[in-house]
């Protein structure tokens, strides 16, 4: 075997924002309907969760024990992926591996080409969005049509999801009738915005397609990896029918997704629905182990980046992330911007860590820096991901990154530099903060240049104290 | 699929694992100090109680009644014609119109109502699993129809979900049914009965 | 006891005010307080912006600075946040076991102000007398790395004459986030405008709060709204008595 040295991210596919956080946030902080609808959308979510999570006794148990089940499964992953393929082959299953996402979607391609069928009904699935999956079938002839009513409602608006849990979370109920109108074949002209009567919609709409569908392809929350049996979490039913109805089954799944036993996703099954939903249990969970039911059955592992995670002591503990978007609905950085302004389909503060993990911090270097430290992901995370740890950390590695692509010290790099000199020699320390005083003379103006401009635009400086605590001490602080 | 690149793609990604794990990092065992299996009783009130918060409609009765309970339920829904799986306890049969397996998915999309039995219930999250034992029928058999009537005597409640996780079969095709189908798609408002059965009736027997 | 005061950085420069009035209240409690001027910073803006290395020093320079105490003191839950749960691994991490060791052993003898006097001197009621309508903002460092819960909230509602009236989603961050106020300023600005919403719905003429770099950010939105609302430090409060009420 060759040794291939430490790895380095080689993702494709949708991670990488074609612009810099700051300025895709500008645009979504314009629009004051997004911002309502997800100010509101947060606000329930978040007051549903609280109300679950306060229900169960053993919350922080769980809480640790879903973190260490899966700190053991990266810990041997090697060994738990082997398992999991000698059970799913056992079982019938045929399982496939994929170093990025273009192995991983020519993969799909053949499998569905082999099946005979030019169209797909799809599970929502983060892994295949984040290799863009249903672009790779278009270029190959191939119609994917996505079951989920957020999915559809986001692939009939032509749009990009926002949400990982909710992909349509920054749509409200008339922009939803609205595309429904447009887009939907054979749609009632008389529908009205009642989420019920979209809800309706989507089903007559699916019915039909859900019978037909010769391939279905889903995406994966679990895999047991001593007894090969796959899991999906959902809510709407469109999972069930893709996972049992269609000849043939394709899952995509993050190498990552595995537990090790059986008994593991006794955890889970309780942190997850009440993280994401803010639901004691979702309507439904489907686990099936190999060739169920007469189907034929693909597993496709996909890398695209895990194993760089993997290889990073201080990062890789993002690869417990079990995608429940708690993290999203308590952000308050996300409650502003949404999802579009990450530019990757890992929106939010797990977005944040993981997209510059899966991509090199290279390709998004702004993404660590999104974020006001605030710590409400972190209690939120039902597997206990550091986020905010992990923020500075990748924030350190963007600083290296620029470093050694910029033969002179950024202006910030300069300015850092020259305050931690000052800092660690307290005379001129004293004597800088006594300089700082004479921003009583810009007060007035407000303005400053930049990058001070920047705090200025909104907020009045502080009224400089008539002398520094230091120099008060040394005149007549001492005294008692 | 060349052979030659799935191989190579499954060893290289084996060996990257191998490389980024160099450190060998050694987590703490997992301290399973949650309530774990037998920790605590099973409560059939919480059952109903979870159900109906699903909105569910959940019905009671006496093991020697079910039969007739079951023609009330699907008399008072106004189900003509109704899909019973193989393995369902004769004891139970309501005087209905049956339909029997195997059935095809067309047929079950057009009687549109199925009574089944459950393997095990989970009392804390209102849940119902489904196994594919006797009485339960092939998954598409609980989904296609829009009305779907299952049938848990009580001894079947379990407290919590680690208590069936416990009891149950991994490499059986599991259902997990917790309520009728439903959506928060939408402004986060849950709808329910979206493409799995819009209605869920629950006779708990005993 | 001795006890030194860490004032932070931007105490010791803009709001000398607040150091005041934390070693006023402490040795109106009766104790010993020195204010070390070796004292500067403790790194947290560098390792938060990405310079990690460049905090080192600093956290050499803290520990020099405060070993030789019983306790260290600071009006600040965000620094204190950092010298307990940085300090330590900066140091490991550049392979100085020594350092990490000694930091750790400062670490646990340093407390955000509101700690100290409730969990080391055991009071809730430190004779302060304030007769204004204050809301509290919890600080999101003190509130989720420090865990003070409802510590501040006891100290106020002891103080004399105080009117505490409940902040609508408290536990939000006010957008300031050290570095991101500037990286991300519109976000930043998006997110005070929330919190002062909620602050003026209080009808309050005080916010409060344990930061200082917290209450420049809010006092600064505050200031250019000109909303007639003041900023005041928890210290200021429990230093405040009959005899020196503003």
């Amino acid at each position: 075997m060759t040794f291939l040295g430490i790895p380095t991210a080689s993702s494709t596919g949708h991670l990488r924002a074609p612009r810099t956080f700051p300025e895709a946030a500008h645009d979504a902080l314009g629009n004051a309907q997004l911002r309502r609808n997800l100010g509101d959308a947060t606000a329930t979510i978040r007051a549903k969760r609280a109300g679950v999570v306060a229900e169960l006794p053993d919350w922080e148990q769980l809480r640790a024990a879903g973190a260490a089940i899966k700190d053991e499964t990266l810990a041997h992953l090697d060994e738990y992926l082997i398992q999991l393929e000698e059970q799913v082959t056992e079982r019938g299953g045929v399982v496939h591996w994929a170093r990025d996402a273009d192995e991983a979607n020519r993969t799909v391609v053949e499998l569905v080409r082999a099946a005979g069928a030019d169209e797909v009904v799809k599970v929502k699935s983060m892994a295949t969005q984040e290799i863009a999956l249903n672009e790779a079938l278009a270029d190959a002839g191939i119609t994917a049509l996505e079951t989920d009513l957020a999915e559809l409602i986001v692939q009939l608006g032509h749009d990009a999801p926002s949400h990982i849990l909710v992909p349509a979370i920054h749509r409200n109920r008339s922009e939803i009738r609205e595309i429904f109108l447009r887009e939907m074949a054979g749609v009632d002209p008389a529908l009205t915005d009642d989420p019920r009567a979209l809800a309706e919609a989507a089903r007559t709409y699916l019915r039909r397609k859900f019978l037909s569908a010769q391939v279905a392809i889903s995406g994966a929350n679990f895999a047991v990896a001593e007894a090969g049996t796959l899991c999906v979490f959902e809510s709407e039913g469109n999972g069930r029918m893709c996972l049992t109805l269609p000849r043939t089954l394709i899952t995509v799944m993050g190498i990552e997704k595995l537990v090790p036993t059986w008994r593991d996703l006794e955890v889970f099954l309780q942190t997850l629905p009440r993280s994401s939903t803010g639901e004691r249990m979702n309507p439904y969970t489907s686990m099936w182990t190999g060739a169920t039911e007469g189907q034929q059955f693909h597993l496709v592992l996909l890398d695209n980046g895990r194993t760089a995670t993997l290889a990073d002591p201080h990062g890789r503990s993002a690869l417990r992330c079990i995608r429940c978007s708690a993290c999203l609905n308590v952000c308050p950085v996300y409650e502003r911007t949404g999802g579009h302004a990450y530019g990757s389909v890992y929106p939010g503060p797990i977005g944040a860590v993981l997209s510059p993990q899966l991509t090199g911090v290279e390709h998004n270097p702004t993404l660590p820096f999104a974020s006001s430290l605030c710590g409400a992901c972190f209690d939120a995370c039902p597997v206990a991901i550091d986020i905010p740890s992990m923020l500075i950390h990748l924030r350190a590695q963007v600083v290296d990154a620029k470093r050694e692509a910029h033969h002179t010290p950024t202006p910030e790099a300069a300015i850092m530099a020259a305050a931690a000199w000052t800092m660690n020699r307290p005379r001129w320390w004293a004597r800088g903060l006594r300089a700082a005083r004479l921003s009583r003379f810009v007060r007035r103006r407000r303005a400053l240049p930049p990058p001070l401009s920047a705090w200025t635009a909104s907020r009045d400086l502080p009224d400089p104290p008539r002398e520094t605590l230091r120099d008060w001490w040394q005149r007549e602080g001492g005294v008692q | 699929m060349n052979e030659g690149a799935a191989t190579s793609a499954r060893e290289e990604i084996l060996s990257r694992i191998r490389t980024a794990l160099g450190d060998r990092p050694s987590p703490a065992p997992v301290a399973r100090d949650y309530r774990v299996a037998g920790s605590v009783p099973a409560d059939v009130e919480q059952f109903v109680d979870r159900l109906v918060d699903y909105r569910a409609t959940v019905h009671r009765c006496g093991s020697d009644e079910p039969a007739l309970r079951l023609k009330e339920i699907l008399d008072a829904r106004g189900v003509p014609r109704l899909v019973v799986p193989d393995g369902f306890p004769p004891a139970w049969l309501p005087a209905a119109s049956l339909v029997t397996e195997p059935v095809s998915t067309e047929t079950l999309d057009e009687v549109g109502a199925v009574l089944t039995t459950c393997a095990l219930a989970v009392a804390e999250t209102g849940t119902i699993v489904l196994d594919a034992g006797p009485g339960q029928g092939p998954r598409a058999l609980t989904l296609v129809p829009d009305y779907h009537l299952c049938v848990v005597r009580a001894d079947q409640v379990r407290a919590i979900v680690p208590d069936a996780v416990a009891e149950l079969d991994p490499r059986a095709p599991l259902t997990w049914i917790s309520g009728p189908s439903a959506t928060s798609d939408i402004e986060l408002r849950r709808v329910e009965g979206v493409h799995g059965p819009r209605t869920l009736d629950v006779l708990i027997v005993g | 006891m001795r006890i030194a005061v860490f004032a932070t950085c931007l105490v010791d420069g803009l709001f000398a005010d607040v150091g005041k009035a934390t070693i006023a209240l402490l040795r109106r409690l009766g104790h010993d307080v020195d204010l070390p001027l070796e004292q500067t910073c403790c790194g947290q803006m560098h390792v938060n912006t990405g310079y990690p290395r460049e905090a080192l020093p600093l956290v050499r320079r803290y520990v020099d600075t405060f070993a030789r105490y019983d306790a260290v003191v600071a009006p600040s839950g965000s620094c204190t946040g950092a010298i307990r749960h940085q300090h330590a691994e900066l140091a490991g991490a550049a392979g100085d076991a020594t350092l990490a060791e000694a930091a750790r052993e400062v670490a646990s003898r340093t407390f955000e102000l509101s700690e100290f006097l409730v969990d080391r001197l055991g009071v809730t009621d430190v004779g302060a007398y304030f007769p204004h309508r204050v809301t509290y903002h919890p600080t999101c460092h003190s509130l989720r790395l420090l865990r003070v819960g409802d510590r501040p909230y006891r100290l106020l509602r002891a103080v004399r004459g105080i009117e505490l009236v409940e902040l609508p989603s408290a536990d939000a961050c006010c957008g300031f986030g050290g570095t991101f106020a500037l990286k991300n300023g519109e976000v930043s600005t998006a997110m005070l405008a929330d919190k002062m919403r909620c602050i003026l719905d209080t009808g309050a003429g005080v916010c409060a709060a344990g930061d200082a770099s917290c209450l420049m950010h809010i006092g600064g939105g505050l200031s250019r709204l000109q909303a007639g609302v003041r900023t005041v430090h928890l210290a200021e409060i429990l230093a405040s008595t009959e005899s020196s009420a503003a």
